[in-house]
């Protein structure tokens, strides 16, 4: 026969495809078990009775024809073996048996299994909820077109005074036609205070939030709208008829997805508005650019109404494709120095910095950290819950050891059984997961909903198909890890002991129980490392609730106020004096006040300088923030004036040009001078210093202090606004409808504001923090009950392994004491060599969060000591129920049982 | 143990049963192992039970198929026979046992050919 050698190609194609349908064979073959296992028999049963025809032909009387045909035939029970592992697949027949076995037992031992899925569950339910949080904040990309080239650009060090991170109208556009980097720049008006409309219907006035975007806003960021269409050109210049786009959320609440809402007008705080379309359900501005605050629609930014203001705009750009953001960078600092701040005036100046930073690292960079550490906690939480199990399956295990005994015995490879036993870790820890991923689904869902929650992209949270891919990772890597201990146990054992040491009076190895013991140990120490870590964390919490604010959150309240003075600075005092003259007469009411600007939440920034230094150079003055005021303002926060008066309602009626000032601006002026009668220069006017107060933190509690001043509501200055505080011996919420009534009295068309506390607006400037410090908190919780469970566990086994020593001891005269305290003793020798370990790993690891700390060191030794106490406290007690149980013994019984 | 009876190699088997169905047609078990028992002469030792787990192999490859039939006692037998497919793999491989036999064969023809020291 000649060769026909076919050629290599042709023949890995043929190979693959016959590959392909062996293994499909293979894989019917499986299922159709049965059918084909009778079909075998019957062929079988064909083959002996041909075989027998034969020999009965040659003269064979039946039964040795049978014997005959059967002895070559060979073992029926081996063919039949054969056949099966030739057509089907013999590793999963394994498979489904050792599942079969598994859940048979699993099922009998079910104490043991509904604990160890509830503490998998528990550990991976936390591990799947963090790393969606992680995900949505940290790795997903930001829900726009080609997010990675979108960038924010901001002044540099412009510190938390947000009118030093915005830029004016007319650098804006001067960066725009300058420079090269960018397909496009646009911005937001970055200083919209929540509910800075009202949108007029049938019913009562409705306060809602509108952000003013420059031209392009939705396109640089490649947001599509879901109905109509996006602003065009025509609409950014002065005297256009007025438009707005509706945000998803509002639209459905307010118009009820009504998509023929497009094209018709609707009174925004008295203006009639042509609503042209919806942006899509994925766009929520306030999740990336302002977490925490929603926003129900969006108007054009003219530039022309802007130009004599100051810096207002926060800007985005898009890089062109290929444009890097270094190269972006060096052009912005080319760029941004010969920017003027207005044409109009350019005596004024010029000089800005530009910092181009990656959106997504702009949104989210500052929480990296924190999102890693909870991440490591977690993960530790993981191996707590490991560690735990590994313990509870070798204190099974070796309860088992007699069966695996036999069932070597009677064949079974060492192999065969290791096998059994991963099966049984990974199917616990699969239906953990299921477990665990109920619990992520419902955490992350209500994290979803958390809208005070100041943390980007919250809203969009959800298990997503990563997330099941890291449960699934997570479960197989925690089936392996606790599976891992008793196996190898298993695989070094010998079985043969096992099986001759029938049990009387015999203790277990002290191998093994030294396994038990390493583990309990470094449960301790990884228990020991999260509550150091959480301790220090809440330890900052506390120092930042307990940080003197310079106002008094507690007991005031705040609710924007709507009037109409046409314009007239006369009338507004009037009217500002009306209102809050009215709030004094509510029962319960001890000061009231109205400012255009509340602090921790819309910042706005001036400069002021002292007279007679403002022209001089490199006195560029100092950045302010500014609160145009009411009397009694002051007094409603809880500030504290430190000199000099409050302003009066002559002041505001008189136009009057007088200023208080915080500590810190007094100081920078006039150093060791006092500033009151002072005259300083701000906005192009003089002004009198009448007063100084104690610092406000305004931008949130741990930023230090910056600069502010207040200055009343008068023509040259100008309110946006107005929010009327309230500092009242009741709780706010008491007076929220007497309040609202005065208002309505006033003014029927004051729309349904909220009356917020202002400790509201404290809370969600720590929000992140504290939601930080509670999930850390929650997971040193855990990892105390599992470690204190794991201690519990190891020497109540071992009280009972040793029920028959202690009997003979107590016996011979050993008094309950002694017993008692030789188990605790036990417990906390290996306790405190856990906590050892352990506090001298956090000791190391606490370096890396001391960034996140606040007001504590990283080696703060009263947190140490604390947990290191917490920790002990917690041992003893998991130590002291075998303890006494021990003590309890009584040794007849005890040595008659056995 | 003197005349003991061959072992089979792994794989021959399967290209026993290809060869004796290609030259003898539709067959069943019985009659493959039979065939293959007669051929070499009672040399080799098959318990004839093992050619099922062969002939399901060779069927999942493809390269026999299997139908029930009736012997020519009346008797209800499986009945399998040759594929194209098959036909070409016994060429394939006859012919790689050929070449296999053909170097094993020379290999052990060796001499000593003043090699011898």
């Amino acid at each position: 026969m000649g060769s026909t050698q076919t050629s290599p190609k042709t023949s890995s194609k043929t190979s693959l495809s016959a590959a392909l349908r062996r293994a499909l064979h293979r894989l019917r073959s499986f299922f159709r078990k049965e059918p084909l296992d009778r079909e075998l028999n019957d062929e079988m049963a064909s083959h002996i009775e041909l075989a027998m025809e034969e020999y009965m032909h040659k003269g064979m009387p039946e039964e040795e024809a049978r014997r005959q045909a059967m002895v070559r035939f060979g073992g029926v029970q081996q063919a039949r073996e054969q056949h099966r592992e030739t057509r089907g697949l013999p590793w999963m027949d394994v498979l489904m048996q050792d599942l079969r076995f598994t859940f048979r037992t699993l099922a009998k031992d079910r104490a043991f299994t509904i604990i160890a899925i509830l503490i998998l569950g528990l550990g991976i339910g936390a591990n799947v909820a963090v790393f969606s949080v992680v995900n949505t904040i940290l790795l997903r990309p930001l829900p726009f077109h080609d997010p990675e080239r979108l960038v924010r650009i901001v002044e540099r060090d412009a510190g938390t005074n947000e009118s030093g991170r915005t830029y004016t109208a007319d650098a804006t556009e001067d960066f725009q036609h300058q420079n090269h980097s960018f397909e496009s720049v646009s911005g937001y008006f970055a200083f919209t205070g929540p509910d800075n409309y009202k949108l007029v219907g049938n019913a009562q006035p409705l306060p809602v939030t509108g952000i003013l975007v420059a031209e392009n806003f939705f396109q640089t960021l490649g947001v599509e709208p879901s109905v109509g269409r996006l602003f065009r050109h025509e609409e950014f210049v002065q005297h256009a008829q007025p438009v707005a786009l509706l945000s998803y959320p509002f639209w459905k609440r307010q118009f009820g997805g009504d998509r023929s809402i497009v094209g018709k007008t609707v009174n925004l705080s008295n203006t009639s508005v042509t609503v042209i379309g919806v942006l899509p359900d994925t766009f929520d501005f306030g999740s990336v650019f302002s977490p925490g605050s929603k926003v129900d629609l969006f108007t054009p930014y003219i530039m022309d109404d802007f130009r004599n203001d100051g810096n207002d705009l926060a800007l985005v750009g898009r890089l062109k494709p290929g444009v890097t953001l270094g190269l972006a960078q060096s052009e912005a600092d080319q760029l941004f120095p010969q920017l003027y701040f207005t044409h109009t005036h350019p005596e004024y100046g010029k000089g800005y910095t530009g910092q181009v930073t990656g959106l997504k690292e702009y949104v989210s960079g500052k929480l990296r950290r924190s999102l890693i550490v909870l991440w490591c906690a977690v993960g530790l939480i993981l191996l707590i819950v490991c560690v735990n199990l590994s313990n509870l399956l070798l204190a099974r295990s070796a309860a088992r050891s007699k069966e695996f005994a036999m069932r070597s015995a009677l064949g079974a490879g060492r192999g065969r059984l290791v096998r059994q036993l991963l099966t049984e870790s990974l199917v616990l820890s699969g239906a953990g997961a299921l477990l665990g991923l109920g619990l992520a689904y419902a955490v992350t869902a209500w994290l979803a909903h958390q809208g005070s929650l100041a943390l980007p992209l919250l809203s969009s949270m959800h298990v997503d198909g990563r997330a099941l891919v890291w449960t699934l990772l997570v479960s197989i890597f925690a089936g392996l890890l606790f599976g891992l201990a008793p196996g190898l146990r298993m695989s070094v054992g010998n079985l043969q002991e096992v099986l001759k040491d029938s049990g009387h009076g015999t203790s277990d190895g002290k191998k093994h129980d030294r396994m038990r013991s390493v583990l309990v140990i470094t449960e301790v120490a990884l228990a020991c490392v999260l509550l150091v870590g959480a301790g220090l964390l809440l330890r900052s919490f506390l120092r930042v609730l307990d940080v003197d604010l310079g106002f008094e959150p507690s007991r005031a309240a705040a609710i924007s106020v709507d009037y109409d003075d046409g314009g007239s600075a006369a009338k507004q005092a009037a009217i500002w004096q009306d209102v809050v003259n009215r709030a004094l007469t509510i029962p319960g009411v001890e000061a009231a006040g109205i400012s255009d600007n509340l602090p921790m939440s819309r910042n706005r920034g001036w400069t002021i300088a002292a007279k007679g230094e403002e022209q001089r150079p490199n006195t560029p003055g100092v950045g302010v923030f500014v609160y145009i005021v009411s009397p009694g303002y002051l007094k409603a926060m809880g500030m504290r004036l430190l000199r000099g008066h409050d302003i009066t309602w002559e002041d505001l009626v008189n136009n009057e040009n007088v200023v208080v000032l915080n500590e810190t601006v007094a100081r920078q002026l006039w150093p060791g001078q006092d500033p009151i009668g002072r005259i300083a220069s701000t906005g192009g006017t003089d002004v009198r210093v009448i007063g100084v107060i104690a610092d406000v933190r305004e931008s949130s509690a741990e930023n230090e202090a910056g600069a502010q001043m207040f200055l009343p509501a008068t023509k040259r200055f100008g309110p946006e606004g107005a929010n009327l505080v309230v500092r009242s011996k009741l709780p706010p919420a008491a007076l929220a409808t007497s309040v609202m009534h005065k208002l309505r009295e006033m003014n029927p068309g004051q729309p349904a504001t909220e009356f917020k506390p202002i400790q509201a607006l404290v809370d969600h400037a720590t929000s992140p923090r504290r939601f930080f410090v509670v999930l850390v908190s929650i997971f040193a919780g855990l990892g105390l009950f599992l470690a204190s469970l794991g201690i519990y566990g190891v020497i109540s086994y071992s009280v009972t392994q040793q029920t028959q020593e202690i009997g003979i001891r107590m016996a011979l005269g050993a008094t309950r004491a002694r017993v008692q305290g030789a188990v605790i003793w036990k417990t906390m020798r290996l306790a405190l060599i856990g906590i050892l370990l352990g506090g001298a790993a956090s000791f190391a690891l606490a370096r890396g969060i001391a960034s996140l700390l606040y007001g504590t060191a990283p080696t703060d030794p009263a947190t140490f000591a604390g947990m290191v106490v917490l920790l002990g406290v917690v041992a003893l007690l998991a130590g002291y129920l075998p303890a006494r149980r021990a003590s309890r013994i009584d040794p007849m019984i005890a040595l008659r049982t056995n | 143990m003197g005349e003991s009876k061959l072992d089979l190699l792994q794989g021959t088997l399967d290209l026993m049963v290809l060869q004796t169905l290609a030259a003898m047609g539709s067959l069943h078990g019985y009659g493959i192992a039979r065939r293959i028992e007669q051929i070499s002469g009672d040399e080799v030792l098959l318990n004839q039970g093992t050619i099922y787990a062969s002939l399901v192999r060779l069927q999942q490859r493809g390269w026999i198929d299997a139908a029930w039939g009736t012997s020519e006692n009346n008797r209800k037998a499986k009945f399998y026979s040759i594929t194209d497919a098959g036909r070409k793999q016994l060429a394939q491989d006859a012919a790689y046992w050929e070449r296999l036999t053909g170097v094993m064969g020379r290999v052990l023809a060796m001499q000593n050919e003043g090699g011898d020291r």
